[in-house]
């Protein structure tokens, strides 16, 4: 078993993951892709330290957990006060400040 | 046996002050009372940021990679530090503001109460503040000086972060127009995630190609490999996150949004700081992890500081809102550092194109801070009058706020005797002297298209006829009144004898590491 599969799987989830940054339309579905992208970037941490031999990759999924577990406490917040005024969490809806 | 990592905690002097401070603040948050609150608070935080710009003049000339080769605390970082920690100071004291808005403060009551709701219309009222807004920037300014100094892609992403979160919440804490400010904050977080993300992958592909992620392991392991697809890739990717919070097109989109919808004193700091600390980031990775595979970087920066500059002047002038056309013109502005970040040369050490974006970041953070502070003093019955049909004969009105704008407004377009001169002629010296000539041509003729917007509202001001119903110019309180001194005197200060900060920024455009 090659660890290529891995890479490969993690540039497809993150790719995945940007496309649907831009083509979702509701705040929550978007973050989620956020969310999927640095986990790709997980996977493919923990491959790297695997091929390199080295702990490093390891230790550094861990850190990117952290980052993102304080992501979705900001986010989640902002989302949510939009949402409790707007009742819609649509990144349509959103369009007050425009050109 | 696990060995302690050494840790000079003389070198990270700056670093500790400023995150003692916001920690302390969240503490005060929690257990202060609240009618003392605002003023414990905006002195915890002074405190902490002018402790951080005296402890890094006291560093001058230190050149150590510290915390187990994490941090490089050298020339270019200290200045750096130093710029961020007296311009966040500047962008609290706007935030301490309390003379001019009736209700007291730029800032919200109480950001959780939905808007609307009938709490919402009671607490517009009250002088409450939400003042956990003073450790949030507190907690932005430390992200952003640990940024400057991070000597690895891994701090670099956490600093990252740091300087990130924060904004992205005081960026949604206007007290007027909250609608708008909420939304700003909505798009900032969501496109600075997806940036972030992007630098993240960078990072790990950059891991994979070289085994590390120090940016001296990098360097020597590019080096060896060359045109490692692994390693390009990667490089591309750091850079656009980078890219992203430096506000360079095609990654501004969310710039005007955001300037526009924050409250004022967190545009300036934003506009300021964070452009600062971005740079920072750009220069160190790279200088010290690329520096010996210019090519590789040299037509990206170029591409992108071209198409920064083209959209900023051209977008920029067909803006109605003050707000947003400093927006473009700090897009511009990006795309002028990158020339000098084109000059950069790691045969002259660090060469003059390191000292000179050192210099300009200076000069723009100075006349950015300035040119807000200005905004939030033209007023009408629903905040601030950013509208430019409303600044129509302000000069008959109040002939020094009008001349003190004229003056931030001749600097950000680069007219000599102001500091904005000095500073484009440094970077456009050294894109040229790099060989970088078509550059240095193309932002030439940017910079005049962009002074076309800058003096059509000096002509504004002072050649039009004031509306009746125009908006008042209020009496700013003691804190603006102290930004607005400093800032145009040293606007003016640099533009006429700069010599001894140029020359200081020579002497600290050194990178260790």
């Amino acid at each position: 078993m090659t660890l290529t599969w891995y890479l490969v799987l993690a540039a497809i989830l993150f790719t995945i993951g940007a496309v649907g940054v831009l083509v979702r339309r509701n705040a929550i579905v978007v973050f989620m892709c956020v969310e999927l992208m640095l986990n790709s970037v997980n996977l493919t941490l923990v491959t790297f330290a695997r091929a390199t031999g080295t702990l490093d990759g390891q230790i550094m999924a861990f850190f990117v957990m952290v980052v993102a577990a304080a992501e979705v406490v900001v986010g989640l917040a902002i989302i949510m006060s939009i949402y409790r005024t707007r009742r819609s969490a649509s990144v349509d809806d959103v369009n007050l400040l425009k050109y | 046996m696990i060995h302690a990592p050494d840790l000079s905690l003389a070198a990270l002097a700056p670093l500790l002050f400023v995150f003692v401070a916001a920690c302390v603040g969240v503490l005060v948050e929690a257990f202060g009372p609240r009618e003392h609150r605002h003023a414990v608070q905006l002195a915890v935080a002074m405190v902490g940021t002018l402790g951080a710009f005296v402890c890094t003049l006291l560093l001058a000339g230190t050149q150590e990679i510290t915390a187990g080769g994490a941090l490089a605390v050298d020339g270019a970082a200290l200045f750096l530090q130093a710029t961020i920690a007296g311009l966040g100071a500047l962008a609290l004291l706007l935030f301490a503001e309390r003379a001019l808005d009736p209700a007291r403060s730029a800032f919200v009551a109480s950001a959780a109460v939905p808007v609307g709701s009938p709490r919402d219309r009671e607490l517009a009222t009250s002088t409450q503040v939400q003042t956990e807004i003073y450790p949030l920037a507190t907690f932005a300014i430390g992200g952003m000086m640990l940024f400057t100094a991070a000597n690895d892609l891994l701090v670099m992403f956490v600093a990252l972060e740091v300087l990130s979160l924060p904004l992205y919440l005081i960026s949604g804490m206007s007290r007027r127009r909250r609608l708008l400010s909420q939304e700003a904050a909505v798009k900032y977080f969501l496109l600075g995630a997806f940036a972030s993300a992007f630098f993240l992958y960078g990072l790990a592909l950059v891991y994979g190609a070289t085994g590390s992620v120090r940016l001296a392991d990098i360097r020597s392991a590019a080096v060896a490999g060359g045109g490692d697809v692994l390693l390009l890739l990667g490089l591309g990717l750091l850079v656009v996150g980078l890219l992203f919070k430096a506000s360079v097109a095609p990654f501004h989109s969310w710039t005007p949004d955001v300037y526009q919808g924050a409250p004022t004193p967190v545009t300036a700091f934003m506009a300021a700081c964070t452009k600062v600390a971005a740079f920072g980031a750009i220069l160190r990775l790279l200088y010290v992890a690329f520096g010996t595979s210019e090519w590789t970087w040299r037509p990206l920066i170029y591409g992108v500081a071209i198409v920064s500059m083209i959209v900023g002047a051209v977008l920029g002038l067909t803006q109605t809102d003050l707000k947003r056309m400093l927006a473009y013109s700090s897009i511009a502005h990006a795309g002028f550092l990158l020339t000098g970040v084109i000059g950069l040369s790691v045969a002259g050490g660090g060469g003059s194109g390191l000292a000179a974006t050192m210099f300009y970041l200076l000069t723009y953070g100075l006349t950015t801070i300035g040119a807000f502070a200005v905004l939030t003093l033209v007023r009408d019955g629903d905040g601030e009058a950013g509208h430019l049909s409303q600044w129509a004969g302000l000069a008959s009105r109040s002939p020094v706020t009008a001349a003190v704008m004229a003056l931030f407004l001749l600097a950000l377009a680069g007219i000599p005797l102001t500091a904005g001169f000095t500073a484009k002629f440094a970077v456009f010296r050294a894109a040229i002297e790099s060989g970088a000539w078509p550059l240095a041509v193309v932002a030439l003729l940017a910079s005049a298209v962009a002074a076309f917007f800058y003096l059509r509202v000096i002509v504004l001001m002072y050649f039009s006829q004031p509306a009746a119903d125009g908006p008042t110019v209020g009496v700013p309180g003691l804190p603006t009144t102290i930004v607005l001194a400093l800032t145009a005197t040293a606007t003016l200060a640099l533009g006429i004898v700069p010599g001894a900060v140029l020359d200081l920024a020579d002497r600290a455009a050194i990178f260790v590491g």
